[in-house]
This record gives C-alpha cells, sequence and structure tokens, in this order.
C-alpha cells in the first residue's frame, strides 16, 4: 500500500471536526514541535526532507525558510497561497474542505518554525464556502488550546486570519497576493527585494503553497529522513495530484513522486484509463501553463524509458520533447479534442487573467488569443503560425512575473507538438470549422 | 462642506459588528487590508458593490474611494453594475469544455434567452462567465453565491434553474 502523508485519514467520517481529526492523531506535530523541539530544529527537519513547493514551482521549501530575515524587533509573516486558480488544479480546493485541519496544523508548525504570530492563509474568495470550513476548524483548534496566547503553554503566540481574494489568477503569483492582503491591486511586484526580506507590510514573509504547508505535519512527527525515503532522487515525497478530461475517474490522487504516467493514466487504482471507446491524443501534465505533449512523449523518454511522474522525469527533454510537474493539474485529451481550440481557450484565460502592468503580457495575451481565434473559427492565413511562435517569444522571459511565461509556454508547445493541426484549420477551414470536426492526422494514438 | 450627510448606503448593524471585527484582523495601520473582505460583505448585503457603498467602505476604513474603486474593478468577482438575483458564474475554461461545458452553457444560455453579461427580464438571473474555479475534476461547474454547482448536463441545469426560480 502506498504510503500518504496527507490523505490517510481523508475519508474518516467526521474528519473535517477538530475531535475526529485528533483521535487519528492529529496536532501531534503542534504538540512535539513545540514542546520537544526548537524553531531552527523544524527548519531543519524540513530541509531535510527535500520538500519542495507543491504551488508549481517546486522550489525547496526548506531553503526557501532559510532565506527568512530576521531582523530584531521586526515581525515575520507567513502566508498560505490559497489562491488555487491554475486551471486543472483543484488539489488544495478538495483538501481544504475536506480536512481543514491538517492545513491548521500545518501552518502552527510552520508559523513556530518561522517565528510568525500572525499567519495568514489567503483563500480565493470564490471558495468562500472553504473559508467558513477553515474559520469553523480554526475556532475549535483555538477553543482547544492549539491557537491564541501560550500554546500548550510553550509561550508561542499565534493568530490565523483566514483572507479571501476577490478573483484574480495573478494573485497566485506571491508578490501579488501580498499586495492584495494589503489591500491593493494584484500586481505582481518588482525583484529584489524578495518577500524574505520586505514581503507583507514590508517586513519579512514567507509565502507557502496549502500542500507544501500541510506536509510539515507529517515531517515533525515522522522526521525530514523518513519523508525523503519516499518519492525518487530530489523529488522526495508524494504529490496531489489533480486529474481532470478525458479519464474514467477523474479526481485528486495523493501519488507517490516516481509513479510511471502510465500507471497513473491507466491503472485502476487512479485515472482508470481513458473513457470507453477512445484513445489517448495529449497530456496536459501540471497545470494549463506547462507544455502540453502528445501520448508517445507523455508516456516514455526519448530512450525509450516509462516517464515518472516526478519534477525531473517529467521536464526531461527540456521544451523540446518533456514539461513540468508544476502544480499537478493532470488534464488529459482523448482524440476528440481540438488541441487549436484548446490553446485559443487557454490563451483566453492568460489575456483575461494578465494584470497588464508589462507590456508584452498585456498585448502579447492579446494578440495571442486574437490570432488564435481567428485560426479556429476558420479566418486564419499561412502565417499565423509563425506569427503566434514569435509572440509567444517576445513575451517568454520579458515580464516581471511568470504570466507572461506561462500564457506563452501553451502556445508554443501546442505548435511545436501539433503544427499540423493548426494548417489544417488554416487550409481546410471549411471543414474544421463544422460541428464537432476535430484534426485527424498520423498522429500517435495510445 | 459644512453638513455631514448620512451615507445611503450602510451595513445593517450585525456586519457593520463585523466589518469591526475584521478591521481589527491587521496590524495597527493596516486597515487597508480588510477592503477585500468588506467588498465581499458589501455585495453579500446589496448583491452588487454600487459607487455610494464603496464610498462607505473607504469612509470605514479611512482611506480615498478612488483606492476602493481601483481595487474593485481590477478583481473580478465584484459587480460594479446591477445584476439579477441569482448570479451564474459559469466557467469556461478547458478542462469544463472538455467535459461537455460549451454544449451546457449554450443550453444555459438558451434556457434562459440571455447572453453573458445580460440579466433576465424578470430580474432573476445574470450570466457572467468566469475563468477556472478550481473544481477541474467535477466539471461543468457554475457557481450561484457560495454554492458550486458540479458535473452539469442539460437536464440538471434545467433543475437548478427551476429551483432558483421557486
Amino acid at each position: 500500500m502506498a504510503i500518504k502523508v496527507l490523505t490517510e485519514h481523508i475519508n474518516v467520517p467526521g474528519i473535517e471536526t477538530f475531535d475526529v481529526y485528533r483521535k487519528q492523531g492529529g496536532y501531534t506535530a503542534v504538540e512535539k514541535a513545540l514542546k520537544t523541539m526548537t524553531p531552527d530544529e523544524v527548519v531543519e527537519e524540513v530541509k531535510k526532507s527535500g520538500v519542495r513547493g507543491r504551488g508549481g514551482a517546486g522550489f525547496p521549501m526548506g531553503m526557501k525558510w532559510s532565506f527568512l530575515a530576521k531582523p530584531e524587533g521586526v515581525p515575520r509573516y507567513l502566508v498560505c497561497n490559497a489562491d488555487e486558480s491554475e486551471p486543472g488544479t483543484f488539489k488544495d480546493h478538495y483538501l481544504m474542505k475536506t480536512i481543514p485541519h491538517l492545513l491548521i496544523e500545518g501552518m502552527i508548525v510552520s508559523s513556530f518554525a518561522l517565528g510568525a504570530n500572525k499567519s495568514f492563509i489567503y483563500v480565493r474568495g470564490e471558495l468562500m464556502y472553504v473559508i467558513h470550513i477553515l474559520e469553523k476548524a480554526i475556532a475549535e483548534a483555538k477553543a482547544a488550546g492549539f491557537l491564541g496566547k501560550n500554546i500548550l503553554g510553550s509561550g508561542y503566540d499565534l493568530e490565523l486570519v483566514v483572507q479571501p481574494g476577490g478573483g484574480a489568477y495573478i494573485c497566485g503569483e506571491e508578490t501579488a497576493l501580498l499586495e492584495s492582503l494589503e489591500g491593493k491591486r494584484g500586481n505582481p511586484r518588482n525583484k529584489p527585494p524578495f518577500p524574505a526580506v520586505k514581503g507583507l507590510y514590508q517586513c519579512p514573509t514567507v509565502v507557502n503553497n496549502v500542500e507544501s504547508i500541510a506536509t510539515t505535519s507529517w515531517i515533525v512527527n515522522h522526521g525530514g529522513d523518513a519523508y525523503a525515503a519516499i518519492g525518487i532522487g530530489r523529488s522526495t515525497g508524494t504529490k496531489l495530484i489533480s486529474a481532470s478530461g478525458h479519464i474514467n475517474k477523474p479526481g485528486v490522487y495523493e501519488i507517490e513522486l516516481g509513479l510511471p504516467v502510465e500507471d497513473f493514466i491507466y491503472a485502476d487504482e487512479w485515472c482508470g484509463g481513458i473513457r470507453p471507446g477512445h484513445k489517448l491524443k495529449a497530456v496536459v501534465a501540471g497545470g494549463s501553463s506547462v507544455p502540453i505533449l502528445p501520448a508517445n512523449l507523455i508516456l516514455k523518454l526519448g530512450n525509450g524509458d516509462k516517464r515518472l511522474m516526478s519534477y525531473e522525469s517529467l521536464s526531461e527533454g527540456g521544451f523540446q520533447t518533456g514539461t513540468m510537474l508544476g502544480s499537478g493539474g493532470f488534464i488529459v485529451f482523448d482524440e476528440t479534442a481540438c488541441i487549436v481550440r484548446n490553446t485559443w481557450n487557454f490563451s483566453r484565460f492568460y489575456h483575461h487573467e494578465s494584470c497588464g502592468q508589462c507590456s508584452p503580457c498585456r498585448e502579447g495575451t492579446g494578440w495571442m488569443e486574437k490570432v488564435l481565434h481567428r485560426i479556429e473559427y476558420g479566418h486564419g492565413n499561412q502565417h499565423d503560425i509563425d506569427l503566434l511562435v514569435d509572440v509567444a517569444r517576445r513575451i517568454e522571459g520579458n515580464t516581471i512575473c511568470p504570466l507572461g511565461d506561462a500564457a506563452a509556454w501553451p502556445v508554443a508547445s501546442a505548435i511545436r507538438h501539433f503544427r499540423d493541426e493548426f494548417e489544417w484549420h488554416i487550409t481546410n477551414p471549411h471543414e474544421a470549422t463544422q460541428p464537432g470536426a476535430v484534426f485527424k492526422g498520423d498522429m500517435a494514438l495510445v | 462642506m459644512t453638513t455631514e450627510t448620512k451615507p445611503t448606503i450602510q451595513f445593517t448593524p450585525d456586519r457593520l459588528e463585523k466589518a469591526k471585527e475584521i478591521i481589527a484582523r491587521y496590524p495597527e495601520g493596516r486597515q487597508k487590508s480588510a477592503l477585500l473582505p468588506l467588498l465581499h460583505l458589501l455585495q453579500e448585503q446589496e448583491g452588487w458593490t454600487p459607487a455610494e457603498g464603496m464610498d462607505y467602505v473607504a469612509g470605514l476604513l479611512q482611506i480615498e474611494p478612488i483606492e476602493v474603486y481601483e481595487v474593485a474593478t481590477f478583481y473580478t468577482m465584484f459587480h460594479i453594475n446591477p445584476v439579477g438575483k441569482h448570479v451564474i458564474e459559469y466557467c469556461r475554461t478547458g478542462p469544463c469544455c472538455l467535459m461537455g461545458g460549451e454544449e451546457v452553457y449554450a443550453h444555459l444560455r438558451q434556457r434562459l434567452g440571455i447572453e453573458a453579461g445580460q440579466t433576465t427580464v424578470d430580474g432573476q438571473f445574470t450570466i457572467k462567465e468566469v475563468e477556472c474555479l478550481a473544481a477541474c475534476g467535477m466539471g461543468p461547474v457554475f457557481q450561484v453565491r457560495e454554492k458550486y454547482y458540479t458535473n452539469l448536463t442539460n437536464e440538471r441545469v434545467d433543475e437548478i434553474i427551476d429551483e432558483l426560480s421557486k
């Protein structure tokens, strides 16, 4: 039986309540950390675990923590990024609504490690019902003495605040999130200074994803080495994967990193295969921002080995033949899916969500949406494909925050791997715009 | 100005209590952090965020009205124009579309006789297109206020509209 760091007790009836969560061993990490460990010892265990940022960037969490500046007399903040908005990603939503105390416990342990006495959970505003669930969990934890003043007699104080967003993908970018938390428009900040030095209210701040923070309780309970023993290579531990699209069993799965992609898609334990009568055409493995891969490339590496669900294996081959683990938003396309239409759809998303601060992104996302729209609707011309590649190239790397890259990569990769399909739309506009028409080239379906 | 004019829109007493509790969550001098929560509270009370309400929120936070407007217009959840009783926020993003989201959306528009951004003549429904609602495994999805409606089909949409119309 595969090890479950986050979801072991997730199906226990009543697990959303403090009492049931506590009976399953909940809040022992708080007891252990506050009564027997120093903050630095907690940081050390998280470093040893090798756990990487689960929001998408994959940056080692312990290292991020160690960058936190600690000037005398200045408050430090921990902010949980629960602004989950990357298309294809719904794991944090699932985790928070189902087992809210896991996040609360992780927040206490992590805040203690960082020396924060007021910490925030910034939840996308659409999830107002989840905010109520979290606030109830916080009240329960406080009533039980795990939050507030002098927690468990340790002398450590902590207050948790749940903050609603207002509907803006960009606020998932950590500096935009901090701006938003300060009551402003979500425009990303120039870096440096990094949040670790000047973050919320110009004070040293760590921003971590929900899943990352939720992992810290297990790490405190079992030790960083035990966590590092799970997974493969530098992809330690487990990862929540949000599976959607043309599969038999969409949902959130906790996998041990290193699982073959093929097993994840076809085995009954996870996605349960492609829906009956259909075949795999393509996968977006890590949320809409990461490069789309055709069936043969997502399942196998260049040398014929199986591709694995890990940071390294998914990115093997670079952007020519690889992709990224990202947020773990795993979107599966069968042969009925039109890659051009999906690429246009994603471009519309990024155009809509661009904050408008940097002109390459503000203008470029609009251009890409417009050009893709005309190709999809039968008005494309022969130069449009190269034009798209050119616009994507001019956005990438030329913006303050990664939204520009996130908008450029899906377009560039779709053209890289499915150029025939774009050309077919341009040369056969009448056929391509018939209801339900999909390109049937000689691509490998699995 | 010599006379204090009473704002035309104010929070109800219980919401005013709630607003004060929210403002007190943040460090001293950082009360502007309460802006998004207060805009949500305003919209929950009024159904949208009228300018008079935003001015009132600015007063509560001791900030300039423009600081409220620029925020309310940045975030897509706030309705800066009047809307119907039920705002159907329909996910139009890729994963929902793979699950038939576009066909169901066409049915919804046909059923209500309106397009995105419009309100039915009886003032009951407004359709608003939104981007990914983080529920891709249960698509197609739309949201009405705090509630998510998932795994939508044409039949399910009809049931929901009938239910909400009562």
